[in-house]
């Protein structure tokens, strides 16, 4: 059960044009950032991304965004990233927005074989435009619901803080956030993490993310982890 | 007038003792520094985390340790991470309290615009929509006017609907409202601001019942 590749070049080697990729982390924290730099390198077009964010200008999918390798982004929050809201706003990027708990359920719907979810969020909004509605009871309260599917990508890029060489992860603290979820929803899912183990080093009870999910795993290298805000308080 | 800090102030008294509260970007997360002290109170980041503490002392960031502005944070004693379908699955099941969020418009039906101004702005509605639809009680921390002295207290929403009839309350700089079936019923003034002003600056229905008091601020 040896899923270890050597590095992010390998491990993205056979990700084509035009094809879907997940990409964990929530702004900056928690993002693939070797598998990103390999994107660039590679230079793949057409990629439509499913990620939260887009990065900002010169991190993250920005650096995808920079180099016009992204047909479409899935996201649901562009924040403060200029060149993502200008591609958006000017037409060049096709962009999906969605609520980022409907786009967190449906990553997770893929890892536990659900094909759709149902959410109350974005009843009445733009968001339900076409889309099948159905009310249920809860707490006594007839309320509507969207029907919502579930994703379908080509590879998922996640990063995790350690995993082994079967592929199990545990993530940290907020840099958690859509990793593990996208993990279960690649039909090929690639994790790097800051420090790969050997089988049967971590604990199994604190494994975040079985092995079962994962199909390649590299020890990332030279992670920069920057920080968007850097907010502090006097001593 | 109230300032940023004046409505922060009063939407804190709002909070509860065991309350579980997801704070909004912008005003709402400067709430948090008035939580009275000894209040037990728990804050909800939805990026995955139970239990954000203040902003960490120079030198103590963590870049894995941000909420959901993208601020460098802390946690405090007792507290839990979670990935971002659980973050959401427990607002979902409205075991968070209260959420207190921006917006650009709301209606005197309770609808809310806060994400996107068609062909000029887009910030998209991040976890706002599943907030909005799913939370036991909203607070909404926003202008009463616009800077052209436009009323966004509306009959109807013109932008984009992030949700709709789920405003339970609005702190302005003007007036604290709660949201009726009848529209906004005026509850309180602003310091200095008078009942007809507040009739002058909003457009939506407004309910008006008989001494309106002046909100008391420490």
């Amino acid at each position: 059960m040896n899923k270890t590749v050597v590095n992010a070049d390998e491990a993205i080697k056979d990700i084509q044009d035009n094809m879907t990729l997940m990409l964990g982390g929530f702004g900056l924290c928690g993002i693939p950032e070797n598998c990103i730099a390999a994107l660039v390198r590679k230079g793949v077009k057409g990629l439509t991304c499913i990620a939260n964010n887009a990065g900002v200008d010169d991190f993250g999918i920005g650096l995808l965004l920079k180099t016009r390798q992204v047909k479409k982004m899935i996201s649901s929050y562009v924040g403060e990233n200029a060149e993502f809201e200008r591609q958006l706003l000017s037409g060049e990027l096709e962009v999906d927005l969605i609520p980022q708990g409907t786009l967190a359920t449906r990553c997770m719907a893929v890892g536990y074989g659900m094909p759709a979810v149902y959410t109350p969020a974005g009843v009445g909004t733009e968001v339900a435009i076409g889309k099948e509605t159905r009310k249920f009871i809860v707490d006594g309260v007839e309320k509507e619901f969207l029907m919502e599917y579930a994703f379908d990508a080509h590879f998922a890029l996640v990063k995790a803080w350690k995993g082994d060489t079967h592929g199990n992860l545990i993530f940290r603290e907020t840099a958690r956030n859509f990793n593990p979820l996208m993990a279960m929803a690649g039909r090929i899912t690639i994790a790097e993490v800051e420090e790969l183990v050997p089988a049967g080093e971590l604990n199994p009870d604190y494994i975040h993310t079985p092995g079962i999910y994962v199909h390649r795993i590299f020890q990332g290298v030279n992670y920069e982890k920057r920080i968007e805000q850097r907010t502090v308080r006097k001593r | 007038m109230l300032d940023k800090t004046g409505i922060a102030k009063r939407i804190a008294k709002e909070i509860k003792n065991g309350y579980y509260v997801n704070l909004g970007i912008g005003i709402p997360t400067l709430v948090a520094n008035y939580i009275p002290k000894g209040m037990d109170v728990v804050l909800q980041s939805e990026n995955g985390l139970l239990g954000m503490g203040p902003f960490p002392y120079e030198g103590e960031e963590d870049s894995d340790l941000i909420n959901a502005g993208k601020q460098t944070i802390t946690t405090v004693s007792g507290s839990a991470f979670f990935d971002s379908a659980m973050s959401f699955g427990m607002i979902r099941a409205r075991k968070v309290d209260l959420t207190i969020l921006g917006a650009m418009e709301v209606a005197d039906n309770g609808d809310i615009a806060n994400w996107k101004i068609p062909g000029k702005m887009v910030k998209g509605m991040g976890g706002a929509m599943d907030l909005v639809a799913s939370a036991k009680n909203i607070i909404v921390a926003m202008q009463h006017v616009n800077k052209a002295g436009e009323s966004k207290l509306l009959p109807r929403c013109t932008l984009p609907l992030t949700g709709i009839n789920c405003v339970k309350k609005i702190v302005t700089e003007l007036a604290v409202l709660d949201v009726t079936l009848q529209g906004f019923r005026l509850l309180e003034r602003a310091p200095g601001i008078s009942v007809d002003y507040i009739k002058n600056s909003t457009a939506g229905r407004l309910v008006i019942e008989g001494e309106i008091p002046e909100m008391v601020i420490d």
